[in-house]
């Protein structure tokens, strides 16, 4: 059962990863002069659509965690509402931060949103379609010996790895190679992706070969 | 040449502007820092070189051409674009030559080569050979040029170009004229003797230099310099008597003319060899030497870890691992010395203490080395232990490598001239990164969430404890004090959008009166906040109920203090002319309100050394028999310390101390502020010399020193609170991470109060604050400046020991809730939590030790991020940026470890006399 649940999950990541990649090359055949780098917030809007959109249908043709028993159309209404309140709050809390890490205060203050927001969706959105607008479960998911099922784990390790990739890109900005991708917030956004991208990879392999170790507690 | 008279114009790059400022007689500036910008400058000479040419109003005309080189280091030697640009350049010769006279001389040089990638710096030969061409309308050459052209220092063309426009060669040149320019009136005689005449005053003028440099600096060798004055002398008498020969005949004989071009060979060697000796002895290095400091530092760094782990494990580790290898040092320090004085070789004083440092290293880790099999056979003898403790020891390995990771960060960053430049912003990134980290770990290990019961565990709920959003709130107010103090960073040079922080300039600088009114308000409500802070502070913890003279000192000094640092704020503001008749009373009063801070901080200084207690003894030993219910413990310690807490009192730490072998005589002390009176000592002294500090910077860096307190108020308390939670066994050791922050954070405010690791950064007034434009020497400007240049070092290093001490001086608030218990074990828990720094007093031996740890870590981080300073400007000393980033930097870095060390050893040592203090006053308390 195991193993086809660790299939499952990277069958789901794979397609992930490859949806973002979609998201760098498909929209360049039909839109003249769209480059990653040249329209970077056009690329950053399309990355964040395509993986939530891409997330959510996951979500809803996997269903990876039980769904709530009281299932009434108002319960779902008032989730939905939830999400995205926490979707927003969360990108603003980025925002905060990366401009508390030393980001442009008032200069460039899309580029900054529009990052948080990326990073929002490779980091929260994750967490409300596994375990929903539950505070407490998140809290418990991120910490040691915390996850209950592989889902889980692999969440841990995307979010991590998301954020680590989005850290490390800020290193480049400062050299002075006069690239092109080190203008803001490029170098972090396309570290935050790999990040993500790696993370998607990693986790299903860890979690296969970690497998013997890994004993979930059942809830 | 201006001198001189000559009209020079120039076009072209505006670096020239700041070279020169105004000295051309016209000129044309373009913007020249923007790489990409490949057109501006050469489209603008362009515009302007042909008219200029034609009008023939300038004697030297200079074009700087730029498009070339940016070209280059935008798209390489080999781009269609660099095609276009070397056509366009090509085209523009073609037509200048058109356009000049015929006593005119073009030149067309390059000042450098670039590399297959277009960029240049280094020393590679395609870097340093760039074509040289040379114009004229008149034949130059007689002869057709040679095949293979030869190659032309650049040097060279100073004494030429000084020679053919008649004026003096520059007094420091060593160039060689080039011959072939000056060839007289086209018959071979007189190009011969107008070159030997050139080559004549070339030679002269660099033997002069030479002379007089011989006599400034030693670093040329004497031999050689010996050998180029007798090949100079030889050459100048052959010269005078050939003139003589030649002057007496009016046809040259053939065989004068060869000995006239053997002449002009001889001065050509004199020039070569000169210029050879010099390029020989300027640049040059002890590798020898660097990679010896640099493995003294490595090693002392490695001392210093080795040092601060060891100190808590043995006992006897003092005068075994300390005392004598310090012998050690000195006595080959002493027999260095005897054998220089008995060789009567020149003592190199710099050798003889490396030295020293070598042998007493060598000593340290012999004796470590000794130590260790001891110990490897203690932990043999219990085998069961030693599995554990190789766990333990992986454990604790992992533990350090998130820390220690941002530090390696911090130095892989000085390797590196980007990151050099932009330190300002990198640090405050890692600092910011390391306190997430660290609540991000204490999150990730459940620290932060309630132990889960099991109905929770059901759920699969955790929730936060409490001081989960305590911590939070630090957290947050951290990372704005960090980002705030971005705001008043000084600008270097390599970046060229940045514009200086506002605040930087001094309140006098400022047109807008009600701006600077305001400020000047803003800046002295700041200051009276500090002090009410630290006012409150201290009484908070009952340190200011005594009537010793350091507290009254505290009491009313310090707004004294404040009131004559607004009013020499105000008196320098103000502006000059509108105080009219006042001028001389201002001009006293520049100088006496300074003085008088310097004063009073000196006497709270002296006052903190002579009687550092504030503490208030209260005798109550009848009194106090009722309110007090003394705790009756184990009857076999000696001594108890028993705590009290009245209900007046509440807020106020009181510490009791009772002889139980008086038996019934319930006798007590209560004494106010025991508890915190090694951090009350170390706050005045921080506070005073906040003061000094503060008065040394322009009126609004008084903002970003608040900035500086309240980070490091923030700090120390993230600090403790990450300790409280992570639940660590040894109250006496301070963490990796804590020592860390506290340096990230002191390089943090090194750059938030105005300052770069240049030259032109440092602030040079602060030397004349309380003084009239006059030194006697030069020793108290430069303690002025070196103490406004490292501040934040110097607060940060001063209060270093508070790391320790916070965590006790804080236990208060988190015991005062478990009160209600009236729990005789639980009594006994809130009798121990209260005692705070008195805990320390509990086991003198590890309070010791417990310092020298904390001041060997402290040492270590700083000698690390030395050590990377060191490395970077020794690996990269041929690197292009070496005199603009890398020396600036490794010279304030290493006097910012000096500095840091020896305030280091100052609060230490404040602190162990407060400790001597403490001790008298207990000693007097048992006698009564």
């Amino acid at each position: 059962m195991k193993e086809a649940e660790v299939r499952r999950l990277l069958a789901a990541n794979l397609l992930c990863v490859f949806s973002i990649i979609l998201s760098a090359v498909v929209p360049a055949s039909f839109w003249d002069g769209f480059t990653v780098f040249g329209t970077h917030l056009a690329w950053l809007c399309i990355c964040s659509v395509c993986v939530s959109t891409l997330n959510i249908i996951l979500h809803l043709g996997l269903k990876p965690n039980l769904s709530p028993k009281r299932s009434s159309f108002a319960h779902k209404i008032s989730r939905f509402l939830k999400c995205c309140i926490y979707f927003f709050m969360s990108c603003i809390l980025f925002h905060a931060i990366i401009v508390l890490y030393g980001a442009p205060l008032i200069e460039s203050v899309t580029e900054t949103f529009l990052f948080a927001v990326l990073l929002s969706t490779f980091t929260t959105l994750q967490c409300l379609c596994m375990l929903g607008p539950n505070i407490q479960a998140w809290i418990r998911v991120f910490s040691k010996n915390g996850a209950t099922s592989i889902w889980e784990s692999s969440l841990q390790i995307t979010t991590m790895c998301s954020i680590l990739g989005a850290w490390f890109g800020a290193f480049p900005i400062p050299l002075d190679w006069d690239r092109p991708w080190q203008v803001w917030p490029i170098s972090c956004s396309l570290g935050a992706t790999f990040g993500y991208m790696a993370g998607l990879i990693i986790a299903p392999l860890w979690i296969h070969w970690n497998r013997k170790q890994l004993t979930y507690k059942s809830r | 040449l201006a001198a001189s008279g000559r009209r020079v114009v120039f076009m072209g790059d505006d670096t020239w502007e700041g070279l020169f400022p105004k000295k051309f007689f016209r000129s044309y500036f373009f913007p020249s820092f923007n790489v990409k910008d490949l057109h501006t400058v050469d489209d603008g000479i362009l515009q302007h070189l042909y008219p200029t040419v034609d009008s023939g109003e300038w004697d030297v005309l200079i074009a700087h051409f730029l498009g070339v080189d940016h070209c280059g280091h935008k798209h390489g030697p080999d781009h269609p674009e660099m095609a276009k640009k070397l056509t366009q350049m090509n085209e523009m010769l073609r037509s200048l030559v058109d356009h000049l006279g015929n006593d005119t001389l073009l030149l067309v040089a390059g000042d450098h080569g670039m590399t297959e990638t277009g960029d240049h710096g280094g020393d590679s030969e395609k870097e340093v050979n760039a074509a040289l061409f040379v114009y004229s309308k008149t034949p130059l050459f007689g002869t057709s040029p040679p095949e293979e052209p030869e190659a032309i220092p650049q040097v060279n063309l100073v004494p030429t170009v000084a020679l053919l426009l008649g004026v003096p060669i520059p007094y420091s040149n060593i160039g060689e004229v080039m011959a072939e320019l000056f060839s007289g009136d086209g018959d071979a005689v007189s190009t011969v003797l107008q070159q030997l005449s050139v080559y004549h005053i070339n030679a002269k003028q660099v033997d002069r230099f030479l002379h007089s440099y011989s006599l400034v600096a030693q670093d040329l060798p004497a031999e050689q310099l010996q050998r180029l004055q007798e090949l100079f002398s030889g050459a100048m008498e052959e010269h005078t008597q050939l003139l003589a020969q030649v002057q007496g005949e009016t046809l040259v004989p053939p065989e004068l003319e060869s000995r006239l071009g053997s002449l002009i060979s001889r001065f050509q060697l004199y020039l070569r060899e000169a210029r050879a000796v010099c390029t020989q002895s300027w640049a040059r290095f002890h590798p020898l030497r660097m990679v010896g400091g640099c493995t003294l530092i490595a090693a002392s760094c490695l001392l210093c870890y080795v040092a601060s782990e060891l100190a808590t494990s043995s006992g006897s580790f003092y005068r075994s691992c300390l005392l004598y290898p310090l012998l050690w040092g000195l006595v080959v320090a002493v027999l260095l010395g005897l054998a220089h004085a008995f060789t009567q070789e020149g003592l190199d004083l710099l050798l003889v203490l490396s030295w020293a440092a070598a042998a007493s290293q060598l000593g340290f880790f012999w004796h470590w080395w000794g130590q260790y099999p001891k110990r490897a056979r203690l932990v043999g003898s219990q085998p069961p232990l030693a599995t554990i403790s190789l766990r333990e020891r992986l454990r604790a390995w992992l533990r350090l490598a998130f820390p220690m990771g941002i530090l390696l960060f911090r130095c892989g960053a000085m390797f590196s001239d980007s990151f050099v430049v932009a330190e300002a912003r990198v640090v405050p990134f890692l600092l910011a990164s390391l306190v997430m980290l660290l609540v991000g770990k204490l999150h990730w290990d459940g620290r932060l969430t309630v132990p889960e019961g099991p109905k929770q565990q059901l759920l699969g709920f955790s929730s936060y404890r409490r001081e989960i959003w305590y911590l939070l709130c630090l957290v947050a107010m951290l990372l704005v004090c960090v980002r705030l103090s971005g705001f008043f960073h000084q600008c270097r040079e390599e970046i060229p959008q940045c514009r200086p922080s506002l605040f930087l300039s001094p309140l006098a600088s400022l047109r807008n009166t009600r701006a600077k009114n305001l400020f000047y308000l803003l800046c002295v409500a700041l200051l009276a906040g500090l002090v009410y802070a630290v006012r409150s502070w201290l009484r908070h913890y009952g340190n200011l109920n005594s009537s010793d003279p350091l507290v009254l000192f505290v009491r009313w000094c310090f707004p004294l203090v404040v009131l004559c640092i607004a009013c020499y704020w105000a008196v320098a503001s103000s502006a000059d002319d509108s105080l009219g008749k006042l001028q001389e009373l201002v001009q006293v009063a520049v100088v006496a309100f300074p003085w008088a801070v310097y004063g009073l901080a000196s006497v709270g200084l002296l006052l903190l050394l002579c009687n550092p207690i504030t503490v208030f003894a209260k005798d109550t030993r009848e009194s106090a028999g009722s309110i007090v219910t003394p705790y009756l413990g184990v009857p076999s310690s000696e001594v108890d310390f028993l705590h009290v807490i009245p209900q007046i009192y509440k807020r106020m730490q009181e510490s009791q101390k009772s002889r139980l072998e008086r038996g019934s005589c319930k006798a007590t002390v209560a004494a106010y502020g025991l508890g915190s009176v090694y951090s009350a000592a170390l706050v005045i002294a921080l506070t005073l010399l906040g003061f000094l500090l503060m008065l040394l910077h322009s009126e609004r860096l008084s903002l970003a020193f608040l900035l500086l307190f309240l980070e490091a108020f923030v700090l120390l308390h993230i600090h403790t609170r990450a300790k409280g939670l992570a639940g660590d066994a040894e109250p006496f050791s301070v963490p990796w991470y804590a020592v860390i922050s506290w340096l990230l954070a002191a390089s943090q405010f090194f750059y938030s109060t105005g300052h770069q690791p240049i030259f032109p950064a440092i602030h040079w007034n602060a030397a004349f604050v309380g003084f009239h434009l006059d030194h006697s020497t030069n020793l108290l400007p430069a303690v002025l400046v070196g103490a406004n240049t490292f501040a934040s070092h110097i607060l940060f290093a001063v209060g270093c020991p508070l790391l320790l001490l916070w965590p006790f001086v804080c236990e208060m608030p988190s015991s005062q809730r478990k009160k209600p218990k009236k729990d005789p074990q639980e009594e006994l828990q809130e009798v121990e939590e209260h005692m705070m720094e008195m805990r320390l007093r509990e086991s003198p031996e590890k309070f010791s030790t417990a310092l020298l740890q904390l001041g060997l870590k402290y040492l270590f981080v700083l000698g690390t991020q030395l050590l990377a300073c060191v490395c970077a400007a020794m690996i990269l000393r041929r690197h292009l940026m070496v005199w603009k980033v890398f020396a600036p930097k490794f010279l304030f870095e290493s006097l910012g470890f000096m500095v840091s060390s020896i305030c280091l050893l100052l609060g230490i040592s404040l602190v162990m006399r407060v400790d001597c203090a403490v001790s008298t006053w207990f000693s007097q308390l048992q006698l009564r």
